[in-house]
């Protein structure tokens, strides 16, 4: 037995139908790679196996969940009382806050009905946990226990008690992967609270910063400036914090100012977050009104193929 | 038969268990010394038993690490593809290695991983890792001969090939 496995794997010479079968192995890798940068397969075919997926997350999720569970189970006494009393605190300052606010809130409906808009300050929200798993990527990315069935549609903002958090970016049938601020090819539109200068938050490579490439020079920008959303674009609802500044330095180019900024979140912590659930109605430009015209079958015989080719470029 | 089909599921299930651990996640100060489980287990059973793991084997581990991370399918199965290929062709030289100098070996085969990984990622647009990505192979090379006695040893207890 053990002699046979011997002379299939020789002791030096390499044989030429096993490289053969590396390389038709490495170009189907290929191929599947580049399929799928392209037509973003890959989410497709996690949908049709979350059946398989899922289950795997959740019990990928069980150590993480023990040591939480274990960490309530063993702790000190004291930690706790001071942890209840600690929040208990907060709480109270964050009613006397509300409180405070409730009244504001209510003019401010009113004068928003006066004025006739449709915003409100009213939040739909739901709330989610995070599944505790590593999806690899250097820990951009973050695990919800909702998905499809709860309702959760890609691009929906996601925040927690301190700031906005990323937004969803896949859907499972009973999970979903957000992509966070931090994360480097994700931008958030902000505006600097004292200054109102509106500019763009980029995610940076080290992962628990933001960074905004591109103030103008003459900007007045400086540490400890809050980040707001500016609710351009559409995607995030204007007015939730986004981070504070911690840095600002001339760019190498001496074209632009750099600043670095903290996000606001608990990207690291959060266990509980929130999705919101009404998307901001986009601020950009109006969508493109489609030109009206005579119906085309009363265009004249002359030129069908010219007014057949414009109306088809029209949408 | 019962024999070798308790065998078989001890394989499948170390192979189960590299992925699960591979999704589990780790403190924030730890995770950059998180080894590449599926990597390793690979490699023992290449050195072990290498009518059982082949280059196809290889691929559809890879494949399924690649469903689960929810990176681009491939990136995984090219990597371990290139790693078993590496380690069956020369199986017969490091099964005699000392310890130190299979560790070794293991080191540069997931250092060499890591290179593949960075490649494709820079290929596909990503941006460049920061330092301590690189941290993960000395850690995994660090692991291999607890792992591979631990393995070792569990195999000889359960009196299976």
């Amino acid at each position: 037995m053990a002699r046979t496995r011997d002379e299939s794997s020789p002791l030096f010479a390499g044989n030429a139908a096993g490289t053969l079968r590396l390389i038709v192995y490495l170009a189907l890798a290929m191929v599947l790679m580049v399929l799928d940068q392209r037509n973003g397969w890959l989410w497709r075919v996690r949908y049709a196996a979350s059946a398989v997926v899922e289950p795997v997350y959740r019990l990928a999720g069980l150590p993480a969940l023990g040591i939480r569970t274990m960490s309530v189970a063993f702790a000190d006494r004291q930690l706790l009382t001071e942890q209840n009393q600690r929040l208990r605190e907060d709480l109270l300052l964050a009613n006397a806050k509300l409180n405070r606010m409730a009244a504001v809130a209510e003019q401010n409906q009113r004068l928003k009905e006066l004025l006739d808009t449709q915003h409100s300050l009213k939040l739909n929200v739901q709330l989610a946990r995070v599944v505790g798993v590593d999806l690899g990527a250097y820990r951009y990315q973050l695990t919800l226990n909702m998905g499809a069935r709860d309702g959760v549609k890609p691009g929906q903002p996601v925040i927690d008690a301190h700031g906005v958090m990323g937004q969803v970016k896949e859907v499972l049938p009973t999970t979903s992967v957000v992509m966070l601020i931090t994360d480097p090819s994700h931008a958030i539109p902000v505006v600097i609270e004292r200054s109102g200068l509106r500019t763009v938050a980029y995610g940076s490579r080290d992962g628990n910063q933001l960074s905004l490439p591109n103030l103008p020079l003459v900007a007045d920008v400086r540490v400890g400036d809050k980040l707001l959303t500016s609710g351009l674009g559409g995607r995030f609802p204007p007015g939730f914090p986004v981070g504070d500044i911690v840095s600002v330095a001339p760019a190498a180019t001496g074209m632009f100012q750099v600043a670095q900024a903290r996000p606001a979140a608990d990207i690291d912590r959060s266990e509980d977050v929130l999705l919101l659930h009404d998307q901001a109605e986009p601020d950009g430009p109006p969508a493109l009104v489609t030109p009206m015209g005579p119906p085309s079958n009363l265009a004249p015989d002359a030129a069908p193929a010219a007014s057949s080719s414009a109306h088809g470029a029209q949408p | 038969m019962n024999k070798q089909r308790l065998s078989l599921w001890w394989f499948v299930g170390t192979l189960m268990f590299a992925l699960l651990s591979m999704l589990v996640p780790l403190p924030r100060v730890l995770e950059p010394f998180k080894p590449y489980w599926p990597a390793l287990f690979l490699l023992y059973w290449s050195l072990e038993s290498e009518d059982r793991v082949t280059l196809g084997l290889a691929f559809v581990v890879g494949l399924c690490a690649d469903l689960f991370n929810g990176v681009v399918l491939g990136e995984q199965a090219l990597r371990l593809c290139a790693l078993v290929f590496i380690a069956l062709r020369f199986r017969s030289r490091l099964r005699f290695f000392p310890m130190w100098q299979q560790t070794l070996a293991v080191l540069a085969l997931l250092l060499n991983d890591r290179i593949l990984l960075l490649i494709v990622r820079v290929l596909a647009g990503a941006s460049l890792p920061p330092a301590s990505w690189w941290i993960s192979p000395f850690v995994g090379a660090a692991l291999w001969p607890f792992l591979f006695l631990l393995l070792d040893d569990l195999r000889a207890r359960l009196r299976i090939q």
